[in-house]
């Protein structure tokens, strides 16, 4: 048997890879390599482990065998293909060629700047000994014996750190006015609600390496003197939960919190409280409100939590990516964050990036990529070679930057500039299939139903903006009901209480000034350019092609076909559903769809 | 204290007041449909935005404080629009029930749909539908009427402490609620139905006795209990139709079940309104008052001289007041003669 200094087995188990098999794929793994003996021949350290998400969950399982210093990824690992990778790759030397992710991985990666996922497929987020192994809780063992809370607040405002929550407050800014707030007991909260639909940055920076949350809120718990901090975390996340909580204990075990941290006089400790999956609970005052024991209603600003938050006390607030990318700042210094991104915008960003894309996953880029790099190199593209005609960034508090705009630089100010945001990081690419007014349509249905109820602009405005645009996508649209939403709109973002009502009209807001003709189509010929209106499709049998096989009279639920053998087949309009089975079914292509 | 002005006028108001309550003091008046001066600010209706100099958008002035050199404008046409549009929102989703609804004349929402002309026309839709009535005995929860002003949450938790009421849903579902939607059980102090701008709470016995027409307001104290409350009668020809109370008596407009809802014992036909004396046959005879308590006198005068005062003990009430109560040991003491006199209250 060969010698080796290093043998490493990385198994992602983040949700994705679990849900895809990732704990037998483990399971698997540490059988067969016991079975094999192979731990004997490995000088220094030989270990398989589970890592959080990589990212490119649409190839989990996703297997790293790392021998020495060469790294092998392997993509769509199942249990029994283990024993061959085992006694290939690990005995024999020989890695399986077939087996290993291909040109798209490394493309999917190329682009991409890891700061706050570093480490998210590297370690085992369950051991903190792996994490300390890679140099964690130094920055906050440096910070807590060396630094005054004034020169952790410097340094973080140096690194240009914005919040990630979606606002993009400056983080040493926050911290400051935390730190001069008057008062003896003080709160840090991490936001881990996470509610945008299709949002997942940052369950994954807590399921993959929830240590580095805690030791940022350790660090900015000591730069604002505050001695207790919680993690407001959605109970919808149950492995990112377990996780978070283990990671806590552990830390506890260490001296990491509690009493007397790391032989200073600081102390501080950490409670979790679960939401229970309200959208608006992750607003800062609503969510306060939450860990009170109230209902999750956001209350008007001023006061701002930083002087009178949680318990009337000066409370800071910053999400879990925010607080992720402190102890690297640390380490590493300012310097070298702020050399990443833009200007005004600085540092990396994790998106989830979604939809019509060929490589849908978690990435981390600098801030200023342009949107073009995102889509083209790291998403590969448009799946199915269809065209790009969009993409929404910022979820339901978003907007739509169309096709003509992909070299925008994506950063605060130039999102914002065409109308859209940053926000917490959804990013859904959308292709010609995709109508925009159903997007509007979707997004609006979903704050109009997680609308805490507080406000009538919101919680009344939303209802109608979302009527409106339920008719205009059931054809029965009204030639002023383009004037009519940016009427509506205008009024509930001036008037709301809060930024979900604030923000609701902008989905509506930007497809209206990039898309309008796709609203007017619906609203005048009472067509979906996209053709997924359903009420709006008509579908037809072209006569000169219908060969008569009777594959849609049978397929059609609603028995709205008629025909016979050698006779071209009809649809009757008045009992067709628009279920579309007629269309998928005929080989001849012979069913129109207008 | 602050100087700013409102609507050009120069102002001085002290530090911590809002921005509505610093209006209010120098007789500006400002829209409000969630607001209510005894309650914490809710910020939920809206209506009573202004425009501040400097701010990019109109500020709810009743969550708003005052700062040193603001220069507020109460009304502009964008303003107006802006509480036109709250206003046709709150009305799309509320029955057009003015005629038969017993709030009508006193009520807020009907006041500024009347002053700003607005029908609640502009945005049709669907309408929130709550065909289940609420069994207790007390209050009528009409929750296709409410606002959602929040203040009979606010009031329940904050002056009465029962916290019987919150939010519930969310959404355009959002509903007031006791806990598990179940029928109201809580003191029916009626707090909540004295805060509610709207018709949606309601005395269950108001329905249909009269609104304002005939209506007399007679203030008087509450004959329940020590304390005393200053009550509002509301009367038509010669019966209670409601009882109410206003914020600057006393007991600052509060009431309890009692004072609130237990009025009818006024007008009920087996009330006593004349003394009666029990005859040695055991039937009860009317009597006149003045031949009552000599009846009385001249029994207690027959006990002390025959058994001594000490034969006799006064029992008073804790409910009685205060003046009440210092009159009856003064009788027993000064007019029967005996320290035996005491109260429930000592039990
Ligand atoms: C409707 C609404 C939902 C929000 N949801 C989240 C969330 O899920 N996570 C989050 O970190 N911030 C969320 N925010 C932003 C927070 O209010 C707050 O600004 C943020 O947590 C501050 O942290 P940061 O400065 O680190 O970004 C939300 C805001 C609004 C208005
Ligand atoms: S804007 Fe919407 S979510 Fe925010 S307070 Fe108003 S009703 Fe609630
Ligand atoms: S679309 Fe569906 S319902 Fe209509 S004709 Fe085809 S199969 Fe029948
Ligand atoms: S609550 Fe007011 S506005 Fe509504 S029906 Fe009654 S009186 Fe009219
Ligand atoms: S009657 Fe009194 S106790 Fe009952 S809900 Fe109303 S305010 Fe609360
Ligand atoms: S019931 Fe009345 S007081 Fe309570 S929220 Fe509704 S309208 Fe306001
Ligand atoms: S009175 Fe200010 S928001 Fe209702």
């Amino acid at each position: 048997m060969m010698q080796r200094n290093n043998i490493e087995i990385r198994v992602c188990m983040g949700t994705g890879g679990v849900a895809s098999g990732g704990t037998e794929v483990l399971a698997a793994f540490r059988q067969e390599v016991a079975a094999s003996g192979i731990a004997a021949s490995v000088k220094e350290h030989c270990s398989t482990h589970q890592v959080g998400c990589r990212g490119l969950c649409a190839k989990d399982v996703l297997v790293d065998v790392a021998i020495d210093d060469e790294k092998v990824t392997y993509q769509f690992i199942k249990p029994d293909m283990v024993p061959r990778i085992v006694k290939e790759h690990l005995l024999e030397n020989k890695p399986v060629d077939e087996w290993r992710v291909g040109e798209d991985y490394d493309r999917f990666n190329q682009k991409q700047i890891k700061v706050v996922l570093a480490d998210c497929g590297r370690i085992d987020p369950e051991e903190i000994d792996a994490y300390i192994a890679i140099g964690g809780y130094e920055a906050a063992r440096d910070v807590l014996n060396n630094w005054y809370p004034e020169e952790v607040i410097t340094e973080i405002k140096q690194s240009g750190l914005r919040g990630r929550g979606g606002a993009g407050f400056p983080t040493g800014l926050k911290w400051e006015l935390g730190k001069k707030a008057p008062g003896d007991v003080k709160y840090i909260i991490c936001n881990a609600d996470e509610g945008d639909p299709g949002a997942f940055m940052d369950r994954a920076v807590i399921e993959g390496n929830p240590h580095s949350v805690i030791e940022g809120m350790l660090i900015g718990a000591y730069a604002i003197c505050a001695h207790h901090g919680y993690v407001y975390i959605r109970a919808e996340y149950p492995l990112a939960v377990e996780r978070l909580k283990r990671a806590l204990t552990q830390a506890r075990e260490r001296g990491f919190l509690g009493n007397r941290l790391f032989g200073s006089n600081f102390d501080f400790d950490i409670k979790v409280k679960l939401g229970a999956g309200a959208f608006v609970c992750g607003e800062e005052t609503a969510l306060i409100a939450s860990i009170e024991g109230q209902r999750g209603m956001p209350r008007p600003k001023p006061p701002f939590p930083v002087n009178k938050g949680l318990w009337q006390r000066p409370t800071v607030i910053n999400n879990v990516e925010t607080l992720a990318n402190i102890p690297a700042i640390i380490r590493k210094g300012c310097g070298w964050y702020a050399s990443y991104g833009t200007e005004k915008s600085r540092g990396t960003k994790v998106f989830a990036l979604t939809g019509k894309i060929r490589n849908p996953g978690l990435i981390e880029v600098p801030m200023g990529i342009t949107l073009r790099e995102i889509v083209e190199d790291i998403g590969g593209g448009i799946a199915g070679g269809k065209a790009l005609k969009a993409v929404q960034t910022g979820g339901p508090s978003g907007g739509c930057i169309p096709a003509s705009m992909l070299d925008l630089n994506v950063d605060y100010e130039s999102l914002a500039r065409v109308g859209s945001i940053v926000g917490s990081g959804g990013m859904i690419v959308l292709d010609e299939d995709n109508c925009m007014v159903n997007m509007a349509q979707y997004f609006v249905k979903f704050t109009q139903e997680e609308s805490c109820g507080k406000c009538v602009p919101c919680r009344v405005g939303t209802k109608r903006l979302l009527e409106i645009l339920e008719r205009i996508t059931k054809g029965q649209g009204r030639e002023d009901d383009i004037e009519r939403l940016e009427t509506l709109s205008g009024g509930i973002r001036n008037m709301s209480l809060c930024g979900l009502g604030q923000t609701a009209p902008n989905p509506v807001l930007s497809t209206i000034k990039y898309f309008r003709e796709e609203y007017e189509a619906h609203i005048r010929d009472k067509k979906c350019p996209s053709k997924v209106c359903k009420a709006l499709l008509v579908y037809s049998i072209d006569e000169k092609l219908c060969k008569a096989c009777g594959s849609c009279l049978r397929a059609c639920p609603a028995k709205a076909i008629t025909g016979e053998k050698k006779v071209p087949h009809k649809i009757d309009q008045a009992k067709c559903v628009k279920c579309g089975s007629c269309f998928d079914v005929c080989k001849f292509k012979s069913v129109m769809r207008d | 204290m602050v100087s700013l002005t409102i609507n050009n006028k120069k102002v001085s108001v002290p530090e911590d007041l809002t921005i509505l309550e610093a209006a209010s003091r120098n007789g500006i008046k400002v829209p409000t449909l969630c607001h209510h001066p005894q309650l914490t600010p809710f910020g939920g209706c809206r209506l009573c935005v202004v425009s501040v100099k400097g701010m990019p958008k109109p500020v709810a002035s009743c969550t708003t404080t005052v700062s040193e050199g603001m220069e507020v404008t109460t009304s502009t046409p964008e303003i107006e629009d802006l509480r036109k549009l709250v206003l046709e929102l709150i009305l799309s989703d509320h029955p057009n029930d003015c005629m038969t609804c017993e709030a009508t004349g006193s009520c807020a929402l009907q006041e500024l749909a009347y002053a700003y002309g607005v029908r609640g026309e502009a945005y049709p839709g669907e309408r929130r539908v709550y065909a289940k009535r609420d069994g207790n005995p007390f209050i009528e929860r009409d929750m296709e009427k409410c606002i959602l002003c929040g203040r009979c949450v606010k009031v329940c938790d904050e002056v009465q402490g029962v916290e019987a009421l919150d939010f519930t849903y969310r959404g355009f579902r959002s509903k007031i609620c006791p806990s598990y939607e179940d029928d109201l059980d809580c003191e029916f102090c009626g707090q909540c139905v004295s805060v509610c701008p709207t018709g949606a709470l309601t005395g269950k016995q108001w329905a249909r006795r009269g609104r304002y027409e005939g209506v007399r307001e007679v203030d008087t104290t509450c004959p329940y209990c020590g304390t005393g409350c200053t009550l509002t009668t509301h009367v038509k020809g010669n019966e209670i139709v409601r009882v109410s109370s206003k914020p600057w008596t006393p007991n600052e407009g509060w009431l309890c079940v009692k004072g609130r809802f237990g009025y009818k014992y006024v007008s009920s036909p087996d009330r006593l309104t004349k003394p009666l004396i029990r005859r040695a046959s055991g039937e009860f005879e009317e009597t006149s008052w003045t031949a009552a308590l000599e009846y009385t006198a001249a029994w207690f005068k027959k006990i002390r001289e025959k058994h001594s005062a000490d034969a006799i003990g006064g029992l008073s009430s804790a409910r009685c007041t205060n003046e009440e109560n210092y009159l009856f040991q003064k009788f027993m003491r000064a007019g029967v003669g005996t320290n035996n006199v005491d109260h429930c209250a000592r039990l």
